[in-house]
């Protein structure tokens, strides 16, 4: 298998925890919050989801727990924001250091334990195909990621509920003024994006690296707010940039195995050179990011 | 109607001014939530919670040698939370002030691991002034990206830390490795005259302490007294107001950023030139994320913060304490910071709201 084939076989793999989370907190900010708490929420969906596999409960049940407690802990984030009206910057900041302590104490007796991943799912009739064949074989949680990637976009172009969120976000007095309840709106586009980090950060550690250890998002998180921003909000450039991402973080696999003198560090720190790189070319497209960019982002809705 | 306006759920009212009481009990309140919320966790964990109290909260008090040590922990959080909530008033959110102390650590490392012979008094000054210029020159990275590509401060400075940290890494398992370390990941031990000198005999509290109080006293003038920090927070609180005043806010991003990394690289020599005395990995422990809390539980003020730097200082040499005598996770004490924050945060509320029980509460829409 030469690079390219190596990359294009993991890249999909690799890129749906940066997919998972970076949808959940697209809801989240389209709705006009900015929740910084990702990498904690990812961090204890990881571990809620180790803990269950590992006991033996099932991959099922490991997404679904890590899903509902991480939406759990995201809540904690709405009570403080929209209840209390604190600096969403602050409060974000105060749940991923939360999650990321309750995940380490939670996972201390687990720290190096594996368990099995999932198998993977070939295409029928595509998976033949020369070179990009193996694009084609991943797991199942990949190919419900890709449906979830196509339900959100269709979700936020042509529904009601897709405009609500939007409204809330752009606009929220006019919003309030027609009749839709801000804080609810608020309220649960806060806990599907709790929801949907807790399934990355399971994806993460029962699937894509079966194992737990403590620091094991190692900044996922943090892209995946980044992706958003890549992404100008838009469903299909967030799952471009997740892909860009996945791609990133194997060249410092394939780098390593083609033999490159290249200090394991600089691979390391790839994506974040990668992240703040990208930043900067988006970001100083000014227009670019007004054009899609939400109105209201971070700021607390008063009556 | 939603759900949340029920007659019976109270409404946040906001105050004709905000209450200063509320502002002076918000941390007291919110220590105390979390200290009740997390023996509660301790309880469900299995574990005595009068040996965990006792070995937290009192433990170090009783003793000068553990007194010390919290005085020492109290150092580079209080220097870092400085300088972060100057920004963080200007409403420039530089998290990423654990990469600019771990630069500064690298920094003020090169002069003994370069010159490893040299002597003389003027070593530790140098490192130090090389740290904070190393930590600026990181921050200023993120400023650069802020201000001139208009990139999000907060994902650059965090991203940078992590890129730090991986720099840290590298030059501990290459380069500046010890030849006769062990093949452990750390720098050669440092000459006598690379560092800080101690400040109370028998004690690890050095020089460097002084120098922060001095600079607290400094960002208390700087942000209370002075027209420039004046402008500061009046372009954090009013940004469109600040602008018509000719306030420019690409020069605020800068020096808000700068000042913040100059104080986070300087408590990073301090660092290497004191307690560890080489270069190794855990240089990069945490502070400066705990020094965010820091600033906010001082409520970015200069005197409060100094009040908030000591107690996280306790709690950081307490949990030590409950780990060994308590058998509790070192784990525990990063659920305590991020459940202070947020305890902290609500009880904020109310300097500038207070509840309203009576029926109908809620306002109509206006």
């Amino acid at each position: 298998m030469n690079a390219i084939e190596f990359i294009l076989a993991g890249m999909l793999a690799a890129a749906t925890p940066f997919l998972l989370a970076a949808l959940g907190e697209l809801v989240a900010e389209r709705a006009g919050v900015l929740n910084l708490g990702v990498e904690g929420l990812m961090a204890f969906g990881a571990v809620l989801a180790f803990i269950i596999v590992y006991q033996g409960g099932g991959h099922l049940l490991g997404f679904v727990v890590a899903g509902l407690g991480s939406a759990v802990l995201s809540l904690l984030f709405a009570f403080v924001t929209l209840g209390f009206r604190a600096n969403q910057v602050a409060a974000g900041l105060a749940i991923g250091i939360l999650g990321q302590g309750l995940s380490a104490l939670f996972g201390k007796t687990y720290e190096s334990l594996t368990v099995r991943g999932l198998p993977k799912l070939a295409l029928p009739g595509f998976s033949d195909l020369p070179v990009i064949g193996s694009l084609f074989v991943q797991d199942i949680v990949v190919w419900i990621s890709l449906a979830a990637t196509l339900a959100l976009w269709a979700i936020f172009a042509y529904t009601k509920l897709g405009l609500i969120v939007r409204a809330v976000g752009e606009n929220p007095k006019a919003a309030h003024a027609i009749g839709y309840s801000v804080i609810s709106v608020r309220v649960l586009a806060i806990a599907f994006g709790g929801a949907m980090a807790g399934f990355a950060g399971a994806y993460a550690s029962v699937v894509y690296t079966p194992l737990w250890a403590d620091g094991m998002i190692a900044g996922r998180g943090w892209i995946a707010i980044a992706l958003v921003v890549f992404g100008t909000w838009l469903t299909g450039r967030i799952f471009l940039g997740a892909c860009l991402f996945g791609a990133v973080s194997l060249m410092g696999l394939a780098a390593q195995a083609t033999g490159l003198d290249v200090p394991s560090q600089l691979l390391s720190s790839l994506p974040y050179l990668v992240t703040i790189i990208v930043l900067g070319i988006i970001s100083a497209d000014r227009r670019l990011l007004k054009l899609n960019g939400v109105a209201s982002l971070g700021e607390p809705f008063e009556r | 109607m939603s759900a949340w306006s029920l007659a019976f759920v109270p409404a946040l009212v906001r105050r004709e001014r905000a209450s200063l009481a509320a502002a002076l009990c918000a941390p007291v309140i919110a220590l105390g939530g979390a200290i009740a919320l997390n023996l509660g966790l301790y309880v469900l964990m299995g574990r005595d919670p009068v040996a965990v109290v006792y070995a937290m909260l009192f433990e170090p008090f009783l003793s000068w040698a553990s007194f010390s040590e919290v005085l020492l922990k109290a150092g580079p959080l209080l220097l870092i939370a400085q300088g972060l909530a100057i920004g963080f008033r200007a409403k420039v959110f530089n998290i990423g002030a654990e990469g600019q102390f771990i630069l500064g650590a690298i920094f003020a490392s090169a002069i003994p691991v370069w010159f490893p012979q040299a002597t003389g008094q003027w070593i530790w000054p140098a490192m130090l002034l090389l740290g904070a210029i190393g930590g600026a020159l990181w921050a200023s990275l993120t400023a650069f990206w802020r201000v001139r590509l208009n990139a999000n401060e907060i994902l650059v400075s965090l991203m940078l830390s992590l890129v730090a940290a991986q720099l840290l890494n590298y030059l501990l398992l290459g380069p500046w490795k010890d030849p006769n370390g062990f093949n452990f990941p750390q720098s050669v031990m440092f000459q006598y005259d690379a560092m800080v000198p101690t400040l109370i005999a028998g004690t690890r509290v050095n020089v460097s302490f002084l120098i922060t109080l001095a600079l607290s006293i400094a960002a208390w003038v700087f942000m209370q007294r002075s027209f420039i920090g004046y402008k500061l927070q009046v372009g954090g609180l009013a940004p469109r107001a600040a602008g018509y005043a000719g306030f420019k806010e690409g020069w605020a991003i800068w020096l808000s950023l700068l000042i913040g990394g100059f104080a986070a690289g300087l408590a990073g020599a301090a660092e290497v030139a004191g307690p560890l005395g080489q270069l190794q990995r855990s240089v990069a422990s945490g502070y400066g994320y705990a020094a965010i809390i820091v600033a906010y539980l001082g409520g970015l003020h200069p005197i409060g913060i100094v009040v908030s730097a000591l107690v996280m200082a306790v709690i950081y040499i307490g949990g030590d304490n409950a780990m060994v005598s308590a058998n509790l996770p070192i784990a525990a004490v990063r659920v305590f910071q991020g459940s202070l924050l947020l305890a902290y945060l609500i009880a904020v509320a109310f300097v500038r709201y207070r509840l309203e029980w009576r029926r109908g509460a809620h306002r109509s829409p206006s």
